[in-house]
C-alpha cells in the first residue's frame, strides 16, 4: 500500500476533482463559486511559504459554506486569493477559480476590480481597520453605492439609508453624517456589511466577521447574516476558526489545516460523525463541550517545509507509518456529501480506530450553549473537591 | 454545591466592598467636572481561597476597570478591598507593593503586554528584580524553571516576542504572573484574543498552575462558554453593578435575572440541529456616563415587567418600551424618519410625507405592529404618536411616561434571594416573592 502512495493520491485527487466538476450536483445547479486545486505560495527570507497548497471547494448559490482552520492554517489567504486581493509579487496564486461560470484567474486587475465589492463582497475582521475615520459612514456606504451603480448622488444617498437600516442600524437616516468613531463595535460591523451589500453581491466573502465582537454581538451578526442571506438569496463564504459560529450558520463546511483541506461535507455530516482526527480535535477543543479539552498537542507545522504524508500527523493520535511518507491522502468519499483526507478511509483500514472512540465523548449532552450545563462544569467542582480531600 | 459550604467557613482572600470607581468628565481650562463615567458603582463580592471567580458581561460594562481599581492600579473612588482582612485602599505606597506581589494580574492581549526588545526571560524576570532578588543567576534558574513549568523550554529564555505564538505568548505571561509567587491572580479576558485550539490549551494550563500554586483566580471574560469551563462561581456585571451572583452550576442551570438569560442565549450552540434558539439582547450596552434609571437594563430587557393595567404582547410591549426609551434620549428624529419613508418608497419627496405615513414609518422603525391587542393601550400609543408628528416630542413622551410607567424605571432592584438560592437584582423577583407570600397564607386546598 505505502508503496504506490505517491501514485494513487494524485490519481484519486484527479478522479474526485472531475467528479465534483461534472457534476451538477444539489438540485441540478451549478456551482456559483468553484475553486480547483488552489495554491498561494509567498517567496519570503526564511523560504517558500506554502499558505494554501492544494485547495479544492465549491459554493452554490444561496448557500454558507465555512472554511474552518486554526490561526496560520491558509484559511484567510484562501479567501482573499479568490479575488486575488493577495497581492502578487509577493504573492504566487496558481489554480483554478470559477465565478459564475468566468474564470477569475484570466480576468485583468481592471476587471477584476469591477467583481471585488461588485458581484463579490468582502467583510474583515477588524470593523476598525475598515472603515476609513475621516469620512462618514454615511459618505463611504453611498461611495460603494455608486462605484458598483450608476445612480445619482441623491440615489446612493437614499440607498445607503436603506442598507443601514437593513443590517439594523437604529435611524440610519440619523446617523448617516456621523463618523466611525461615534459607532460601537457591533455598529461598525454592521456599516461594513452595509457596504459589502451595496452591489447586491451574489457572494459574500467575510473572513472572521464576529471575532473581535462581544458574545452578545457576534450572535446578532450572525442573526444578520442569515437574515440577509434569506432576503436576498446570497451565498457565503465565511472563514472563521470558532466551530460554534460554524455551528450557527454553516451549510457546507470545509477544514483546512497548514493549507490542505482535511474533511469537507455536509455541516450535520461534520459535527456529528466528524471523520478526520484533525476536524474531531477541533470539536474537541470547545469550551463546554464535555471532553477533557486540552487543546492539541503540538503546533501547526513549519508553513516554508510541511511534513510529507498527511501535514497533520505530527500532532494526529492515530498516525501510522503510512502517514508519514508521500503526499497528502486524497478525499475520500464516506458518505453522501462528505470527503476526508485521511488514510483510516482508503477502505483497507478501519476507520472505528478513530471513530470507535467516539462513544466516550458525549455528543451535545445539550447542545452546549443556551441554559443547560455542560457534564463537565457539573461534575468538576466535587472532583476537585476530592483531590483536595485525598491531599 | 459542595464549594459553598467549605467557602463559608473559610476566609476570604480579597474582599470588595461597595467598589466605585467613576472617571470624572472635565470642560475648560479648570478642569470643571461637568459629568462623571460611572464604570463601576458600588459593586461587592469575596473571592476564597484556592477558587475561581467570574466576572463576566459585555465590553463597556466595567469588569476590567473593577479588576484595575481592586489592584489599586486605578485609584478606587470609594467602596472598600481587603486583603486577608487588611484593607488594600489604606495601604502606603511600601504596603501596596508588596501586596502586588501577592496579586498579580494577566492581560488579554499578550502581544502588546511584552516589551518587543526585551527577551522574554528578562519580561518573566523583571517582577523578581523590582522586588528585591538582585543576583542574576538564581533570577535565571527561577524564569528557567518556570518557562518549563509552563510548557516552554528553558532555553526560551533568550528568545524575543516576535518568535513566539499567541498562545506561547500567553504562557510566557501566564509565567510572569507566577514568578513572584502570588495567591492571588486577576486575569483579565486571558483566552479571548486566541484560537479556540489555543483557548483550550491555556485554559488547562491555569487549572494546573491553580492547584500546584493554590491560587485564587478571579477571571474576567465576556464568554459564557470559557466561564462554564474554568469558573466555581459566577458574578454578573451589568453597566457597573452586580446583577447576579452564584455558583457557576446554578447560574448555568436557573438564571434569575433576565440579563444573565440573554448572555446565556447568546452563546452560539454548537450543535447545528439547534440554531437560532433563544432570545438575542438588542442594541448596545447604554453609556455609562448617564446611565438609565431604575434597572439599568430595562432599556433593553426583554422580560420587562409591563405597566399595570394594560395586557400587551410581551414583545409589543417591548417595542413600545424601545420608542419610549429613543423619545425620553431625545434623539428621535422625525426628518429621519420621513427621509426613510421616502426611502422605503411611500413617497417621493420628504416634505409630502403625510401625518399618518410619517406615524406609520416610526412604528415601521421600532417594529410596533399597526394595531395593538389592547384596545386602551393602543389609543394611548396613537394620541403619543399623533403628537410626535405634530412636533410634539415632550409631550409624546410625557403622555407615554404618565401611561406605561413600569417598575423596572422606577425603582432600582437590589440583589435579593431568590428561589434558586442565589441573589439576583430583578423586580421579578420581588413580585414572585411577593407572590409566594399571598400563596403562602392563603391555604392550598
Amino acid at each position: 500500500m505505502s508503496g504506490n502512495d505517491s501514485a494513487t493520491p494524485d490519481a484519486a485527487r484527479d478522479a474526485t476533482s472531475d467528479a465534483t466538476l461534472d457534476a451538477t450536483d444539489r438540485e441540478g445547479r451549478n456551482p456559483l463559486l468553484s475553486v480547483r486545486d488552489l495554491r498561494v505560495r509567498f517567496r519570503t527570507e526564511e523560504g517558500v511559504v506554502r499558505a494554501v497548497d492544494g485547495v479544492s471547494f465549491d459554493v452554490y448559490p444561496g448557500e454558507t459554506v465555512c472554511l474552518v482552520g486554526e490561526s496560520g492554517s491558509g484559511k484567510t489567504v484562501t479567501g482573499e486569493a479568490i479575488t486575488r486581493l493577495v497581492k502578487s509579487p509577493p504573492g504566487e496564486i496558481e489554480g483554478e477559480v470559477v465565478f459564475d461560470g468566468q474564470n477569475l484567474s484570466d480576468l485583468s486587475e481592471k476587471q477584476l476590480r469591477k467583481i471585488r465589492g461588485g458581484r463579490i463582497g468582502h467583510i474583515f475582521q477588524n470593523p476598525q481597520n475598515a472603515l476609513n475615520p475621516v469620512y462618514t459612514v454615511g459618505w463611504q456606504v453611498a461611495e460603494a453605492v455608486r462605484l458598483h451603480t450608476d445612480a445619482s448622488r441623491k440615489e446612493a444617498r437614499e440607498r445607503a439609508i436603506d442598507l443601514l437600516d437593513q443590517v439594523g442600524i437604529p435611524e440610519a437616516a440619523a446617523r448617516y453624517g456621523d463618523y466611525p468613531h461615534e459607532f460601537s463595535g457591533g455598529q461598525k460591523q454592521r456599516v461594513v456589511v452595509a457596504q459589502a451589500l451595496a452591489a447586491n453581491p451574489d457572494l459574500l466573502i467575510a473572513d472572521e466577521p464576529t471575532t473581535a465582537l462581544d458574545v452578545t454581538i457576534q450572535a446578532q451578526i450572525l442573526r444578520l447574516l442569515a437574515d440577509l442571506r434569506e432576503e436576498f438569496g446570497m451565498a457565503v463564504l465565511l472563514v472563521t476558526h470558532d466551530l460554534s459560529v460554524v455551528a450557527e450558520v454553516a451549510d457546507r463546511v470545509v477544514v483546512v489545516y497548514a493549507g490542505k483541506v482535511m474533511e469537507s461535507g455536509d455541516v450535520y455530516n461534520i459535527f456529528e460523525d466528524p471523520a478526520h482526527p484533525y476536524t474531531r480535535a477541533l470539536l474537541d477543543c470547545l469550551p463546554g463541550r464535555g471532553g477533557e479539552t486540552r487543546g492539541i498537542p503540538g503546533r501547526l507545522p513549519d508553513p516554508t517545509n510541511p511534513p510529507d504524508g498527511c501535514r497533520f500527523h505530527p500532532r494526529c493520535p492515530h498516525a501510522l507509518p503510512e502517514c508519514r511518507e508521500g503526499a497528502q491522502p486524497p478525499l475520500y468519499e464516506v458518505a453522501d456529501d462528505h470527503e476526508v483526507s485521511c488514510v483510516y478511509y482508503d477502505g483497507s483500514h478501519d476507520p472505528t480506530a478513530i471513530t470507535g472512540e467516539a462513544s466516550s465523548r458525549p455528543s451535545f449532552p445539550d447542545g452546549g450553549g443556551g441554559g443547560g450545563v455542560s457534564d463537565r462544569a457539573n461534575v468538576r467542582p466535587d472532583d476537585s473537591r476530592e483531590d483536595e480531600d485525598d491531599e | 454545591m459542595s464549594d459553598d459550604g467549605a467557602v463559608g467557613e473559610e476566609r476570604p482572600v480579597l474582599s470588595v466592598r461597595n467598589l466605585v470607581k467613576h472617571f470624572p468628565i472635565t470642560e475648560g481650562v479648570l478642569r470643571r467636572e461637568v459629568g462623571r463615567v460611572r464604570a463601576v458603582d458600588g459593586i461587592s463580592f469575596d473571592v476564597y481561597p484556592g477558587e475561581t471567580l467570574g466576572l463576566v458581561g459585555e465590553s463597556g460594562c466595567g469588569k476590567s476597570t473593577a479588576a484595575l481599581s481592586l489592584l489599586r492600579l486605578e485609584e478606587p473612588t470609594d467602596g472598600e478591598v481587603s486583603y486577608r482582612g487588611e484593607s488594600v485602599t489604606d495601604y502606603d505606597s511600601g504596603e501596596l507593593k508588596a501586596f502586588r506581589r501577592e496579586a498579580q494580574m494577566i492581560f488579554q492581549d499578550p502581544t502588546s503586554s511584552f516589551d518587543p526588545r526585551m527577551p522574554v526571560g528578562q519580561s518573566v524576570a523583571e517582577p523578581l528584580l523590582v522586588h528585591g532578588m538582585a543576583d542574576r543567576r538564581r533570577r535565571r534558574g527561577i524564569v528557567e524553571n518556570l518557562l518549563e513549568r509552563v510548557g516552554l523550554s528553558a532555553s526560551d529564555y533568550d528568545r524575543y516576542p516576535h518568535e513566539f505564538s499567541g498562545g506561547q505568548k500567553q504562557r510566557i505571561a501566564i509565567a510572569r504572573a507566577l514568578v513572584v509567587n502570588p495567591d492571588l491572580v486577576v486575569a483579565d479576558e486571558p483566552v479571548s484574543a486566541l484560537d479556540v485550539s489555543v483557548q483550550a490549551e491555556i485554559l488547562g494550563l491555569l487549572e494546573d498552575v491553580q492547584d500546584e500554586f493554590g491560587l485564587s483566580i478571579l477571571f474576567i471574560s465576556h464568554d459564557m462558554a470559557v466561564v462554564r469551563e474554568v469558573c466555581d462561581r459566577v458574578a454578573v456585571m451589568y453597566l457597573g453593578e452586580i446583577v447576579e451572583t452564584g455558583p457557576t452550576v446554578d447560574i448555568f442551570e436557573e438564571p434569575q435575572h433576565p440579563y444573565t438569560r440573554a448572555l446565556l442565549a447568546s452563546v452560539p450552540s454548537i450543535d447545528p440541529r439547534r440554531r437560532g434558539e433563544g432570545v438575542e439582547l438588542s442594541g448596545d450596552v447604554p453609556s455609562p456616563s448617564n446611565p438609565p434609571a431604575g434597572c439599568r437594563f430595562h432599556t433593553r430587557c426583554p422580560e420587562i415587567i409591563q405597566p399595570e393595567g394594560y395586557d400587551f404582547d410581551q414583545q409589543n410591549w417591548r417595542a413600545v418600551m424601545d420608542l419610549r426609551v429613543r423619545l425620553e434620549q431625545g434623539t428621535l428624529d422625525l426628518d429621519a424618519a420621513r427621509e426613510f419613508a421616502v426611502a422605503e418608497g411611500e413617497a417621493t419627496d420628504p416634505e409630502a410625507v403625510t401625518r399618518e405615513e410619517l406615524a406609520r414609518a416610526v412604528r415601521d422603525e421600532f417594529s410596533i405592529p399597526p394595531e395593538l391587542t389592547d384596545h386602551r393601550a393602543e389609543r394611548v400609543l396613537q394620541d403619543a404618536l399623533s403628537s410626535l408628528v405634530d412636533g410634539e416630542a415632550d409631550a409624546a413622551r410625557d403622555l407615554l411616561a404618565d401611561e406605561f410607567e413600569t417598575i423596572c424605571e422606577r425603582e432600582h432592584p437590589d440583589l435579593r434571594d431568590t428561589e434558586a438560592g442565589h441573589p439576583a437584582a430583578c423586580h421579578l423577583h420581588r413580585e414572585a416573592v411577593e407572590a409566594d407570600a399571598v400563596r403562602s397564607q392563603t391555604p392550598e386546598d
